[in-house]
């Protein structure tokens, strides 16, 4: 059985501890974007500047448990300066880094080392690896995701 | 709420019926159960009658002529019948089999409502309520234009009754929960029924969390309708119950439509039956209904008082233990006396979010419920995202609140910073 820490890295508790980019941003030129987890109630705002198809400022709000509020916080660091298409390729690959296959689950296997490889350096989000042995947390893991996603799509239909 | 009781109940006696409780947890240990007011654990009788019944007596019911249909026919009404007498109802036409307490709440709205409810209309609803209680009324709202009001929590985690009578001035219908699912305050059922039948309203309760924990008289609370699900009293999933007066079940139409309801069906529509069986469209949970009975004399020949002092016991001892042992590093919902309220406990571990709190948890064999219990209202009034629910029932006892106890410290040293 996995233990905590599998799931509680380090770098994952200091995120959680000190997030980054935390806060709000004036909308406009931001994009404010709500993202839910229905399953704990979990809240996350997600403020997003798109400026010449690059990522120029992000900020995080809500509230969440550590995997949703570390992941957030990880994922404006990994995003803040990147493109528009180095942020999807970025959150595919944390995406397939978060997917489990249905042929793994009950099993002991190490699931993550199934994921298929993806030629994006996801960083510190590595940490993150360990929750799909906790799959009932993995929705906390890419809720920040998601909501980036939404707030990605909006700030490029309004530019176009 | 005065007990006649001390808690008498052997704990031990009733855990060796709980197979499950014999488990081992993923982490090798013994299993801290403390998730019944998701679900309860079911103990051996109740599982062998339905095995019993699917092995031997096993038949569609209804219409068929021979043995085992006759059988497996007369186990359905036997349960129906148990579950009135458990209750308090006044026939066993009176209780009508649902998938559960979510569908009986789904009745009352799209069978009574529709066909009572309109614009110039009033239904009453608590800040209390789960989920079941209040989309419901939101969808038929959406459609019938009626005004829904909403009864307030107190500082004290219960009811503030102060604006009832101007809240039910008016209202066709006050749908309450006997006892709140995400912090066990009991409100004051007959207190509400009564300003409710004075002011001409209705009064549907949900009992989902009522009628597994205390001794259930429906005569004595005067309610109007009661929903409860077999899946939290011991039984298994898959059947829930709605009880109504016969005069009120006769006057409201058919809910769901199909085989086994009606009388007649013509070219030009369909006449349905009566009562319950106008309500019990499709083959029924039949198994799942010899599983409920079962559960009902499980839970009888404990005698449902002793149910309650042993869970008043463990609540004080709770509330006494968490006090001690995390202080002012733990906040517990609800009213603060175990006399009103249930064995239920919203936790807020300071610092710590209530999946964190529960996955520790977890790893130390203790299985509690973190979220927000389908009650994001009272969530909102509680000012907070998720709580970590643990909940006790006949099977535990005060190991399993000392086992929460140290696993809570260690989630709280876990996350200190």
């Amino acid at each position: 059985m996995p233990g905590l820490e599998d799931l509680y890295r380090e770098i994952i508790l200091d995120h959680y501890r000190n997030p980054r980019n935390r806060g709000e941003l004036a909308v406009p030129p931001a994009h404010r974007v709500e993202g839910f987890n229905p399953l704990c109630g979990d809240e996350i705002v997600v403020y997003l500047e798109v400026e010449d198809g690059a990522v120029t400022n992000v900020r995080i709000g809500g509230q969440g448990c550590s995997i949703s509020q570390s992941s957030a916080s990880m994922m404006t660091s990994a995003v803040k300066g990147r493109t528009v298409e180095e942020v999807r390729d970025l959150t595919r690959a944390f995406k397939a880094m978060m997917s489990i296959h249905e042929t793994s689950l009950g099993g002991d296997d190490d699931v993550a080392d199934e994921v298929p490889e993806v030629e994006v350096d996801l960083g510190d989000l590595e940490a993150l690896r360990g929750v799909v042995k906790f799959p009932v947390r993995i929705k906390c893991a890419t809720l920040s995701w998601n909501t980036l996603t939404q707030a990605l799509d909006e700030a490029i239909a309004d530019h176009s | 709420m005065a007990l006649s009781l001390h808690d008498d109940l052997d704990t031990a006696a009733v855990r060796a019926d709980f197979p499950v409780l014999a488990q081992p947890t993923r982490s090798g240990g013994p299993l801290v159960f403390l998730d019944s007011a998701a679900s309860s654990q079911k103990p051996r009788q109740v599982l062998d009658a339905m095995t019993t019944f699917y092995e031997t007596e096993f038949a569609n019911v209804h219409r068929g002529v021979y043995g085992l249909a006759e059988m497996a026919t007369a186990r359905l009404e036997a349960a129906r019948a148990a579950v009135a007498r458990f209750i308090g109802a006044a026939s066993a036409e009176e209780i009508i089999f649902t998938k559960n307490a979510t569908e009986a709440l789904n009745l009352v709205a799209r069978s009574w409502g529709a066909a009572n409810l309109g614009p110039d209309d009033a239904v009453v609803l608590s800040h209390l309520e789960h989920h079941a209680n209040i989309v419901p009324w939101f969808q038929l709202q959406a459609e019938r234009g009626f005004e829904i009001r909403w009864i307030p929590v107190g500082a004290d985690g219960l009811l503030d009754l102060s604006t009832l009578d101007e809240l039910l001035d008016g209202a066709k219908l006050l749908s309450v929960t006997a006892m709140s699912n995400v912090t066990g305050a009991l409100p004051p059922i007959r207190q509400l029924t009564d300003a409710a039948h004075a002011a001409g309203a209705l009064v549907c309760l949900d009992a989902c969390q009522y009628v597994p924990h205390l001794a259930c008289d429906l005569e004595a609370l005067d309610v109007d309708f009661a929903a409860f699900s077999g899946h939290k009293m011991c039984g298994p999933t898959g059947i829930g119950v709605l009880w109504s007066r016969a005069e009120l079940l006769d006057a409201m139409p058919p809910f769901l439509g199909g085989g086994g309801m009606i009388l007649d069906v013509r070219l030009d529509g369909f006449t349905p039956d009566v009562a319950p069986a106008k309500f019990e469209a499709g083959t029924p949970p039949i198994a799942e209904a010899v599983g409920l009975h079962a559960a009902i004399d499980y839970l009888n020949a404990i005698g449902m008082e002793r149910v309650r002092a042993h869970e008043v016991h463990l609540t004080e001892y709770t509330l006494r233990v968490l006090d001690e042992r995390l202080g002012d590093r733990l906040t517990v919902h609800g009213p603060p006396e175990a006399t009103e309220r249930g064995g239920v406990f919203s936790l807020d571990l300071h610092g710590v979010h209530a999946h964190d709190v529960s996955q520790v948890l977890d790893e130390d064999g203790v299985c509690i419920r973190p979220g927000h219990h389908c009650a994001k209202p009272l969530m909102r009034v509680l000012g907070v995202n998720a709580t970590a629910r643990a909940s006790v029932y006949i099977y535990n006892d005060e190991s399993d609140v000392d086992a929460l106890a140290a696993s809570l410290e260690r989630a709280a040293d876990f996350f200190a910073f």
